[in-house]
């Protein structure tokens, strides 16, 4: 394992790049994605495709999230009144 | 922002007993509500997070809560301050704690990823400087962090194999992996392995900013409506 990593270290400036290694990846990151299929259940194989086209779609979904939640945020500490704004801020600071 | 970050690159165990000793009250509601959202929150914890533990910690949901509240903080003063007529937009005032919470995030990562330098190079505007110069310390980093994902991911029962690598897909794969490279910040000219391994740790660390952006986004509606609760709702 060490040995394949350091190998493919020294080539990752060029393309030649070990099929396994992507395997790996590829299998970490579905891993990562939100398990809505069943399909994924039943057989023990991931289309290397679908798993890059869902990724990029969680992150999407994430990074609006994020902006949204970020937007609440922002109306949340604006309005405030005063009283509980004393509260939060002796709790902030 | 120089000092933010200068402040925040302090040896973790200092910076943040001195800052958590402050919010310790705060904590103790903030903690408990993430801990049990996260126990709440379906897919996250029956996922395998053996493989990278880093943001699914605790001690890292406070880290970056005591940072995200810093940086908060901050951005609060400045509108506060620059306030001219009114507040600004609501667009940018969303913009600004997105790009708080952001800086957040990637302090956090203590610069070990692309992505999170990325981040930081773009607001301090070292753009080339930051970048050229730690891309020959990042390699030796993602391939010790792949070696203990791959390892633990020998050891589950249930092996997951991927089809759809031969050469005449590999076209089509290299569109996707670009595509995603230009959704995470900073690969967007980086090679595939590095453009999976990046991705893998931003997604996990933007679920961990959403984590902690509705936890605090609960307790701050919690003290907002008006009347009776003065603790935030238990979730």
């Amino acid at each position: 394992m060490s040995s394949r990593r350091s190998r493919s270290s020294r080539q990752t400036g060029t393309s030649m790049i070990s099929e396994d290694q992507i395997n790996d990846l590829v299998v970490q990151l579905h891993r990562l994605l939100p398990e809505l299929g069943n399909n994924n259940r039943r057989s023990g194989k991931v289309s290397a495709s679908k798993v890059l086209q869902e990724t990029c779609t969680y992150i999407r979904n994430l990074n609006k999230e994020v902006d949204d939640l970020s937007e609440r945020l922002s109306q949340l500490l604006e309005s405030t009144d005063s009283a509980q704004a004393a509260l939060i801020r002796s709790l902030l600071m | 922002m120089a000092s933010l970050t200068s402040d925040n690159e302090q040896p973790p165990t200092n910076s943040n007993s001195s800052s958590t000793d402050h919010v310790r009250k705060k904590k103790s509601l903030f903690a408990s509500s993430p801990s049990s959202s996260r126990g709440n929150a379906a897919s996250v914890p029956t996922r395998d997070g053996d493989s990278h533990p880093r943001w699914r910690s605790e001690k890292q949901q406070r880290i970056y809560s005591a940072k995200l509240i810093q940086a908060l903080r901050q951005v609060r003063l400045s509108s506060s301050s620059s306030a001219t007529t009114s507040s600004p937009t609501a667009q940018k005032r969303g913009k600004a704690v997105r790009e708080a919470a952001d800086r957040a995030l990637a302090v956090s990562a203590r610069g070990r990823t692309l992505w999170s330098r990325a981040i930081l190079a773009n607001r301090i505007k070292l753009k080339f400087r930051k970048q050229k110069r730690p891309r020959q310390t990042v390699i030796p980093a993602v391939t010790t962090v792949v070696t203990t994902g791959a390892t633990s991911s020998r050891g589950r029962k249930r092996r997951v194999s991927v089809v759809g690598l031969n050469k005449k897909s590999l076209p089509t794969v290299n569109r996707k992996v670009r595509s995603l490279g230009r959704l995470v910040p900073g690969c967007k000219k980086e090679s595939v392995p590095v453009i999976l391994e990046e991705a893998t740790d931003y997604i996990q660390a933007l679920e961990m900013q959403v984590r902690a952006m509705n936890s605090l986004v609960e307790l701050l509606s919690g003290y907002s409506t008006p009347g009776s609760d003065s603790a935030p709702p238990p979730i």
